[in-house]
Order: C-alpha cells, then sequence, then structure tokens
C-alpha cells in the first residue's frame, strides 16, 4: 500500500497542510500591512513601548506618573481591567444568585419583582446603563466641599467615596479634592455597578435554569430518606444545579470582562482606554490592537482555566459524593 | 467522516494558498522609497495612468474625488464656529468651510461634500485607512503626528493655544491655583500631553478624568465632576458659549501651549496634499487683495495682475495644480475669503475675535506664501 494510502499518514499531511496554509496566509497578510504602512510611512514595531507615554491616568493600583513608559502605562490599564473584572465577577454572582432563587420563591411578590429585574437589566443595552449610573453617581452626590458624612471619616461626594485606610490615614478635604484614606472613585463605582446589574440578570436565569434541571425524584428520594430542607439543597439540589450552571455562567463571566472595555465611555482607565489613547498618541493601530487582543484573549482563557477547575472540581465531586 | 472534514480543509487551504500566489506573482514588488510620489489607491483601481502632461493629474486621491462626485471630509462630532451639524444635518464651520473650499477648488461645487464626524481618538484612522480624503477638525500640527503617522498637514488655519475653563464659583482665577484638582480631558489629544507636562514643570498634582466623547465629558465637568476642564482656547470658548448659562463660567488667562491648527492629508499624495495646501493659500491672498464673495465677479477685470492670477483671468495656476483655472474664484465664490469665513464662524458665533489670527499686514500671523 503506498504511503498516501494510509489513513494516518493521509491524516498527518491534510494536517501539515493546514498548518501551512494558516501559517502562509498569516505571513502574507503581515508582510502586505508591513508593506503598506511603510507605504504611507505610518511607524511600525514596538519600540514605543519604551517611550515616555506623557498621559496622567487617574486611577493606578501601582505607582505611575506622566514620565513613565508606555508599557508601563499599559500595564496600569491592564491591572484596572483586572480589578473591575474581578469585583464585577463577585458582585454580580451574588446578586445573580439572591435574584436567582428569588425568582423560585412561593411568595408571588417576591418572585414576580425578581422575574421584573431580570427583564430590565437583560433588555437595557449595558452602554445606557452604565451612562445612567455614571449620570446617577456624578449627579446625586454633592460637590466635595459639602461631601455628605453618613459615618465619622466617610465622605460621599461627587467625587467618589473616600474612606479611612490602614496605612492611608483618614481622608481630608483639603483644596479641591479629599487627600488621604482610600477612595472609590465615580467611574469605577458606576462601571462596577452597571456591569454587575446587567450581568447579574444573565446569571440569575442561569442559576433558575439549573435549580429547575435537578430531576423531581432527586429531591422526594431526598426528603424521603429524612434530610432536611437545608441538606436537600446542599447535598443534593446544589450540587446537581451547578452541572448546569457553571457553564454558561462562564460565558457570563467573560461577558462582563469583554463589556468592561466600555469603560472608556465613562472615563474608568481599563485597558482599552489606554491602549486607545496610546494607539491614537503614537499612531501604531495595528500594535495596539494586536495588545488588546491578546490581552483579553489571555484573560478570558485564564477565566475559562479557572471555571474548568472549578466545575471539576466542585461541580462534579458534589454529584458524585 | 473525520476525513471528510480534513479533506475540505484541504481544499479551502490550498485554493487559499493557490490565490495568494497567484496574486503575490501579479502584483509587482517595488520597493517604496521615502518620499516618493506614490500612487495611494487600491492597486486594481489605479488605472495606468497616460503620459502626463506637467501638471496632469497623477493623484489618486484628487481621481477618487473625481469619480466619487464628492470629497469625504472627516470633521468635528460637534464644535460650534467650528464644525456642527444643525437640526437639517447642514454642516457649518471654520474647520467645515475648508472642506467646501476644496469641494469648490475640486469639483466647482461647495456642497458636494460628504462630512463624517470623527472624535479624537477616530480621526488619524480614518484618514489614514482612506475612509476620508482630508482631515479638517481643529487639529493641531505636531512632529510625531507629521512623521509617525503618516500625515502632512497642509497648512495653519488658526493658531491657537491651551487653556482651562472653571466655574465661576470656584473663584479660581488662575492656573496656577489648580494644584490637586481634577480636570476633565478628551483622550488622544495633544491637550492630554499637555496639561501633564504643565503640571509637571510646575511642580502640582492633577487628577485627570478622560472621557471620549466630547458631550459626555463636558456634562462631568458641568456635573461637578471636575474642578477644571481643558483643551484649546477656541475650544472652551465654543463649549462654553453653548452651555445654558455661559456666565457661570471662565475661561483661565493664561495658554499653556502652541496649537497651530489645520487640514490634514496622508503621506504618499504630493498633489492632493498641494491642492489643500494652495486652497488655504488662495483664500489668505483673497482677504489680503481684498477679494470676498460679493465682489469677485468684478474683480475678474480687475488690472492687478496679482488678482487675475488669482482668478484665472491669467492661466497657468491652474494647470499647476490640475486642476481648472477657476478654481480659486470657485473657492472664493463659493466660500469666500478667510476673514469671511473666520467673521462668519468664530467672530459672530464664538464671539473670538482675530487676535493673532489677524492677517501679517495688520500685526497677525495669517500669512501666505504667493499664489503664483
Ligand atoms: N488640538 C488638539 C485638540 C483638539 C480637540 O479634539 N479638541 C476637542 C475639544 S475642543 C474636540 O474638538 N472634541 C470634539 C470631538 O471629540 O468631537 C489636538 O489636535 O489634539
Amino acid at each position: 500500500m503506498a504511503f498516501w494510502n494510509d489513513r494516518r499518514t493521509r491524516g498527518y499531511l491534510y494536517q501539515i497542510a493546514a498548518l501551512g496554509g494558516v501559517v502562509l496566509v498569516g505571513g502574507i497578510l503581515v508582510s502586505n500591512t508591513l508593506d503598506n504602512l511603510a507605504r504611507q510611512n505610518i511607524a511600525t514595531g514596538f519600540g514605543f513601548l519604551d517611550r515616555e507615554a506623557g498621559f496622567g491616568i487617574s486611577e493606578h493600583l501601582v505607582d505611575y506618573s506622566p514620565a513613565d513608559t508606555y508599557l508601563r502605562a499599559l500595564c496600569i490599564g491592564l491591572l484596572n481591567t483586572f480589578r473591575i473584572s474581578a469585583a464585577g465577577i463577585v458582585l454580580c454572582s451574588l446578586i445573580g444568585i439572591v435574584v436567582g432563587f428569588a425568582r423560585l420563591a412561593p411568595n408571588i411578590l417576591v418572585a414576580r419583582l425578581a422575574s421584573v429585574y431580570v427583564e430590565i437589566t437583560r433588555n437595557i443595552p449595558v452602554l445606557l446603563q452604565l451612562f445612567f449610573w455614571y449620570a446617577v453617581v456624578i449627579q446625586a452626590f454633592p460637590p466635595p466641599a459639602a461631601a455628605w458624612e453618613p459615618i465619622t471619616g466617610v465622605f460621599l461626594s461627587n467625587r467618589g467615596i473616600a474612606i479611612p485606610w490602614p496605612g492611608l490615614g483618614a481622608p481630608v478635604f483639603e483644596g479641591f479634592n479629599f487627600r488621604g484614606g482610600a477612595v472609590l472613585s465615580p467611574e469605577l463605582s458606576a462601571l462596577l455597578i452597571g456591569l454587575s446589574i446587567y450581568t447579574s440578570g444573565f446569571v440569575a436565569e442561569t442559576v433558575r435554569g439549573g435549580i429547575l434541571s435537578v430531576p423531581k425524584g432527586q429531591l422526594e428520594a431526598a426528603r424521603a430518606v429524612g434530610l432536611t430542607r437545608f441538606q436537600v439543597l446542599r447535598f443534593v439540589t446544589m450540587p446537581l444545579a451547578l452541572r448546569a450552571i457553571v457553564p454558561p455562567t462562564t460565558n457570563q463571566y467573560l461577558n462582563l470582562t469583554k463589556n468592561s472595555a466600555l469603560a472608556v465611555a465613562i472615563g474608568y482607565p481599563d485597558f482599552v482606554s489606554v491602549a486607545n489613547t496610546t494607539i491614537n498618541q503614537t499612531g501604531q493601530a495595528i500594535e495596539g490592537v494586536a495588545l488588546i487582543m491578546a490581552a483579553y484573549l489571555t484573560i478570558s482563557l485564564v477565566i475559562s482555566a479557572l471555571m474548568n477547575w472549578f466545575n471539576r472540581h466542585v461541580a462534579l465531586v458534589g454529584e458524585r459524593s | 467522516m473525520n476525513r471528510n472534514v480534513l479533506m475540505w480543509v484541504a481544499v479551502v487551504v490550498v485554493s487559499a494558498i493557490g490565490g495568494a500566489l497567484i496574486q503575490g506573482m501579479m502584483e509587482p514588488k517595488s520597493t517604496p522609497a521615502p518620499n516618493a510620489q506614490k500612487s495611494d489607491a487600491p492597486k486594481s483601481a489605479a488605472a495606468p495612468a497616460a503620459p502626463a502632461a506637467p501638471g496632469a493629474s497623477t493623484s489618486a486621491t484628487l481621481e477618487a474625488v473625481k469619480a466619487r462626485g464628492n470629497l469625504s471630509c472627516g470633521v468635528n462630532t460637534g464644535l460650534a464656529g467650528f464644525g456642527i451639524a444643525d437640526s437639517q444635518g447642514k454642516w457649518t464651520g471654520f474647520d467645515v468651510d475648508i472642506c467646501r473650499a476644496v469641494a469648490a477648488a475640486v469639483l466647482g461645487d461647495a456642497e458636494k461634500v460628504k462630512f463624517t464626524p470623527l472624535t479624537t481618538q477616530q480621526r488619524f484612522t480614518a484618514l489614514q485607512s482612506k475612509e476620508i480624503d482630508i482631515l479638517s477638525r481643529n487639529t493641531t500640527w505636531t512632529l510625531a503626528r507629521d512623521t509617525s503617522l503618516g500625515l502632512n498637514f497642509a497648512a495653519i488655519t488658526f493658531y491657537d493655544g491651551q487653556g482651562f475653563m472653571v466655574k465661576k464659583a470656584s473663584n479660581v482665577t488662575n492656573a496656577k491655583s489648580l494644584n490637586g484638582a481634577t480636570v476633565c480631558v478628551q483622550p488622544g489629544t495633544t491637550t492630554e500631553l499637555n496639561l501633564a507636562d504643565y503640571f509637571r514643570s510646575n511642580n502640582m498634582k492633577f487628577q485627570p478624568v478622560v472621557i471620549e466623547s466630547l458631550q459626555e465629558l463636558t456634562g462631568a465637568f458641568v456635573a461637578g465632576r471636575c474642578d477644571a476642564m481643558t483643551t484649546d482656547v477656541s475650544g472652551l470658548v465654543s463649549i462654553r458659549a453653548t452651555q445654558a448659562q455661559p456666565n457661570d463660567y471662565l475661561v483661565l488667562p493664561e495658554t499653556i501651549s502652541k496649537e497651530p491648527l489645520g487640514p490634514v492629508v496622508r503621506h504618499g499624495d504630493d498633489q492632493w496634499f498641494d491642492i489643500v495646501k494652495w486652497t488655504v493659500f488662495a483664500m489668505i491672498e483673497a482677504e489680503e487683495k481684498g477679494v470676498t464673495s460679493a465682489n469677485v465677479d468684478q474683480m475678474k477685470s480687475s488690472d492687478d495682475p496679482a488678482i487675475k492670477r488669482l482668478l484665472g483671468v491669467t492661466a497657468g495656476n491652474g494647470e499647476a495644480l490640475g486642476l481648472k483655472e477657476d478654481w480659486a474664484y470657485s473657492i472664493i465664490k463659493h466660500v469666500g475669503n478667510y476673514g469671511e469665513s473666520y467673521d462668519r464662524n468664530i467672530t459672530k458665533q464664538l464671539g473670538l475675535g482675530r487676535r493673532i489670527n489677524a492677517l501679517w499686514l495688520e500685526g497677525g500671523l495669517i500669512y501666505g506664501p504667493p499664489v503664483r
């Protein structure tokens, strides 16, 4: 038999050809693009990353000044994206679980309210929700000089919430703004509230669906062997429901992370915001967009990996036990 | 089954490779010489140019504009006096007039313009990717934009500088007392960079609030999210003029930068660059010579040789640019001279006088090379 008639060999050949094709097409695209950019005298390459950024960034978890490099500015943006995604994922899960259970509540009023919540949050475009929350945060609160102080040392104003923080001291109003303490900015607050509420509607539906997917027989059997309501929930409903909940919830977490790129609309300096500014100041759109794609791909893959791990170790173990 | 799938993949890949190879062989590879004039239209569209008479069109942009029958012009999303659309969708403004003037010079009709409103962040990509033929949108001429962004600034139409605007109620009266302030600023601007420079060099601190849409940004400033808003003084004056209570706001006296604004084109099309450049210079020369949209027809019989050349009574300029001889006549007739456009848009709408934007003859900086 000739080697090309062998199924496995042929399979390998096809795969090599496919890979080669992809590499070739990619190579042609890259070389064409570089050619065109050179023709228009547009700068290329990643050399700009070492140059001075020159612009300010309002929120940075680590030190940053305009004298730092573009690379550092982008890292600041990336950290800000991590921060909003992580906080948003936690908050949307909490709200989503509560609302999801509420939809199944025997109390009609609670169930109705929960379903109204879900319909509203899921059906209004997330960008509009962000604008709404941002307007609420900056319009409803007083200017910093007249900030509300509900608890001593905690100040609410249109500059955000300033609270005392170990190591940073207590906030005091000075000149234009509060100094000292930790500040939750209006931009971060609005983004966190907006993204979490929008996503929580979807999470709530997933939770409800997951709970409904548990076969009645299992629950009846559990009650029959004398488990309490809480024990049924803990040892039967949840483990079975989680199997149906975790995969679609992973999607929602990914959506939340990707939607966080809308931050630029309300002035939160996330990765896309910083990368866009970088693109505009350096003119290196292709490099900038490549960085954005790489960053989101990485974040998404990490979230997927974590959720898969969770699925294997929590949801399925639960089922076996 | 698996094999079938692989087979299809192979077919697709092979045809892709084949196609690419064929395309690669058909396409003459030439090394781009820096600064050489090059057609920048898509290859397939570039018709071989007939042996060129001096001044005959070799400009891909010019050809594309003529074939399309309109000029695609990138303008502001809405800045009164410079570029703004009214409720009927009609665009007016000083930057918008430059678009109209180029259309008048090239197509003989100042209305044949397609306006594309662009934010600070979108403007350069739109020009580089040929979505627009020129960008006329209060854009500052800087070294980086002129070089690494692959752009050419055709002329300076407005000499500006960056300033700050505050609420009068804040009692701030000069920029030096803004230490610690929160400042609203648009991303992707020279403004953003000057702001950081200014506070750095004066050892002051600031908190930026960076929002892409000018409308949202102004909203945040008005709501009190920021203590000050910063951009070109012309922009501040325009934003102030369009507020419900302009008198509640104060533009601080300091200007912290040079912001020479003007129309921009892409690298690689010298003839188009020339056309935009000389459109502006013709408007300046017309003002110097007292030629206006009202008297341009009488001026055709003027004895002044410079006016005769400008209006194409004495031929030559049009041919040199690859345009009709009445190119400048069209500009002045349909749009007016530099001063007319300035008065109509900036003085009348914003109450901003000529100052350094007066003609050099009157002690200002507006000076155009001779149109000859
Ligand atoms: N001249 C500066 C700033 C120009 C600029 O974009 N200014 C703002 C404020 S006046 C603007 O026009 N925004 C309107 C918009 O984004 O559409 C530059 O070229 O970077």
